[in-house]
């Protein structure tokens, strides 16, 4: 990258998703819209931040949530001795408490789990996940137990009219920490250390060899990402006004893990689009379904199995297509494959949901969908769903291996071009 | 002095059920270099398999079903997943089965509901098993040593002493030489890791009735014997030995003891003290008790 004092695309990009973030709350002004739109501010600090583990470090963790869940505990203890007029102090910079107490124990956690790399960091990290979770319950004292700890947002004097009592005042604080978290993640990513994190993930021998200490490397690296979690952890207690054990449990940790690597773990917007994608599974379609979380693992593993770079990587891999104005062949197989895809959804879904029907005590075995319903103790529905399913899998089949035939002779075609 | 007697007993017995976990996730991670997440997942199902066969046939048929499909699912599992994503490398593995321990939870949450089952101890094992000084000693923890000692000396005589044990004791070094050799490697992988969740399977048929049969018992269980794995060193069958023996132990006596440090008792304390010791032991000796292998 060539250095430029005045970067004008530079500036372009980044005004412009500024402009995304003021504007976005006046296109969806809903109470739910707005409710949505903070939890995805706030989760994607926190996804960012866990890239800056996985993605950038290569340090797979089970345990992130324990960074952003002792900040919030700190700061919910902070806004509420602020509440109690102990000491003056602006709710707007209350991320910072969560931030520094995030690092804190990023340095007390980091200093052990950092001594190892790879499948033992991953199992480090979980371990001490738990170890937290479990403390958590040991003291409620200070983390109040199963209940949590519960504070009101609305204290201190208004500042300017700010009092953040209404959620797009808290919307509008969270869009400018998560626009700020954003800068800053993007360029220690241009620092001398967030190169050598990517070389330690890549090649940690070689790093050493070059005179790195690795260890010291994946440290501050850890620590300055348990800042942005702790960030985002002080923003969710603004948000939620409550701090309980679910916030540095393992499926915390889990939830954020999934969301990074759906949206693609290999590139920095990744992390932005999966909280996005995350959120929408996590707020809009819960209230559908109680099955949700299955189908959000079904989302993740295909990820896993058949798009690893995810969602982000996917949608790159267009552009060189697009660019040579060969989009236009792939779009029939792709409609196709979407449409396969889709079958085979309404067959599995159909099969969730009247097992789900089925199991769950006192709810209603009928299900209503698509203006027809279906009762779950009859076999015709089963057979009927089975034969959908299998209709799309077999369809989906077809369609993969027509888009693979058309990709490989388009991409054969560009590379033969290729001085 | 009969306190320590039965408690010792009750830790050997539970330590030997954490064995029988690790072992299984300790033998896949040094052939396979995967670290199989859903392992306790798959204890898990075993005991959901056991309940259901146990009250449509009875529990004896159980302990034989019950492993056996188990296996059936983690042979699947390695066929038509696993070694799918083998060519992107140890991270995808590991989130792979990490994604496959969520999907499980939650079907068994869908097919079995939130609550626990009803999965019970049968009849004719239920009751005490001899009286030391007084207190009695139930049959079922006997019945849980004795399963889990006779499947670990048949493992190791199947590992020691038969020519699969022993092209799997080779794949485990020296993978190139034996498909050289002629012999069918992924499958022996595909063999090793439905026999490693038909371990946990059965793990899952004993321990499920001897504690609780519910949705939340892959996720009590699997930390710990992924401490076992780090504390024993990694894909080291000795080190696994004996820290779950020490783990299980240790968490019996520190739920039965009644001593107080500071307003928290050491009851209270017992799900802290494996991640404790894992900390304290990965300071002063990064490696784990027996290990070798470094990254």
């Amino acid at each position: 990258m060539r250095y430029e004092p005045l970067n004008l695309g530079r500036w372009i990009v980044w005004g412009a998703m500024a402009l995304v973030f003021i504007v976005v709350p006046l296109a969806f002004s809903g109470g739910f819209a707005l409710t949505m739109l903070i939890q995805m501010g706030t989760l994607i600090i926190f996804a960012l931040s866990y890239n800056m583990l996985l993605g950038q470090g290569g340090m797979l963790s089970f345990g992130h949530a324990v960074y952003s869940g002792l900040g919030a505990y700190l700061a919910v203890h902070t806004l509420n001795l602020i509440g109690k007029g102990a000491f003056p102090f602006p709710v707007t910079l209350l991320p910072l408490i969560g931030g520094f107490a995030g690092l804190l124990f990023g340095v007390l956690f980091g200093y052990v789990t950092t001594r190892r790399a790879g499948t033992t960091f991953a199992l480090i990290s979980l371990g001490i996940g738990e170890m937290v979770f479990a403390c958590v319950l040991m003291f409620p004292g200070f983390f109040g137990g199963e209940a949590g700890v519960s504070t009101n947002r609305v204290v201190g004097q208004p500042f300017l009219g700010i009092t953040y009592g209404p959620a797009i005042q808290v919307y509008y604080l969270v869009a400018t920490w998560c626009f700020l978290s954003i800068v800053a993640m993007f360029a220690l990513t241009q620092t001398p250390l967030g190169r050598m994190a990517n070389a330690v993930r890549d090649n940690p021998e070689r790093a050493e060899f070059v005179g790195y200490d690795t260890q010291k490397v994946r440290f501050l690296q850890l620590v300055l990402a348990s800042f942005f979690a702790g960030v985002s952890g002080a923003l969710s207690c603004i948000n939620f006004e409550i701090v309980s054990s679910e916030n540095v449990s393992a499926l915390r940790s889990a939830g954020v893990l999934m969301a990074t690597y759906i949206g693609g773990v290999p590139f920095f917007l990744g992390p932005i689009l999966g909280a996005i994608v995350f959120i929408f599974f996590a707020v809009a379609l819960s209230g559908f379904t109680k099955a949700w979380l299955l189908y959000l693992g079904l989302f993740f593993v295909t990820v896993v199995l058949y798009a690893p770079g995810g969602i982000v990587s996917i949608l790159l891999m267009q552009i060189p297509v697009l660019r040579a104005g060969r989009l236009r062949e792939l779009l029939w197989p792709y409609a196709l494959a979407a449409g396969a895809a889709l079958i085979a959804m309404v067959g599995l879904i159909g099969i969730v949901e009247m097992v789900y029907r089925l199991s769950e005590q006192g709810a209603s075995t009928v299900l209503n969908v698509f203006g027809m319903s279906f009762d779950a103790r009859t076999t015709a529905p089963w057979i009927g769903f089975a034969l959908i399913l299998a209709a799309g899998i077999v369809a989906l089949r077809f369609a993969s291996r027509l888009v693979g035939a058309r990709w490989g002779a388009i991409q054969q075609d560009l590379l033969a071009r290729q001085p | 002095m009969e306190f320590f007697l039965v408690q010792t007993l009750n830790g050997i017995s539970y330590g030997l059920l954490l064995f029988m976990l690790s072992s299984g996730l300790t033998l896949v991670f040094s052939l396979m270099g995967v670290l199989n997440f859903a392992h306790a997942s798959f204890y898990m199902l075993g005991a959901y398999f056991a309940y259901q066969v146990s009250v449509k046939i009875g529990f004896w048929p159980a302990l034989v079903i019950a492993p056996l499909l188990v296996g059936a699912v983690g042979m699947l599992v390695e066929r038509f997943g696993l070694r799918k994503v083998h060519k992107y490398g140890h991270v995808a593995e590991l989130l792979f089965t990490f994604g496959l321990a969520y999907l499980i939870e939650e079907a068994v949450h869908l097919v079995w509901g939130r609550l626990a089952v009803e999965y019970r101890v049968p009849p004719e094992l239920d009751g005490p098993l001899f009286q030391i000084m007084g207190s009695q000693y139930p049959i079922y923890r006997g019945f849980m040593m004795l399963v889990s000692v006779a499947m670990l000396v048949s493992i190791w005589l199947a590992l020691t002493r038969t020519r699969v044990g022993l092209v799997i004791q080779a794949g485990l070094t020296h993978p190139q030489t034996v498909e050289a050799l002629g012999h069918n490697v992924p499958r022996v992988f595909m063999l090793v890791f439905g026999g490693g969740a038909a371990l946990a399977g059965l793990a899952g048929v004993i321990g499920g009735n001897a504690f609780v049969t519910d949705p939340g018992m892959a996720a009590a269980v699997g930390p710990i014997i992924f401490v076992i794995v780090v504390v024993g060193g990694m894909g080291s069958l000795a080190g696994a030995f004996i820290a779950s023996l020490l783990i299980g132990c240790m968490q019996t006596f520190a739920v039965s003891l009644d001593w107080s440090l500071g307003g928290i008792s050491v009851a209270q304390a017992a799900p802290v003290l494996p991640y404790l010791l894992m900390v304290l032991l990965l300071i002063f000796r990064p490696t784990g008790l027996m290990g070798t292998r470094e990254g």
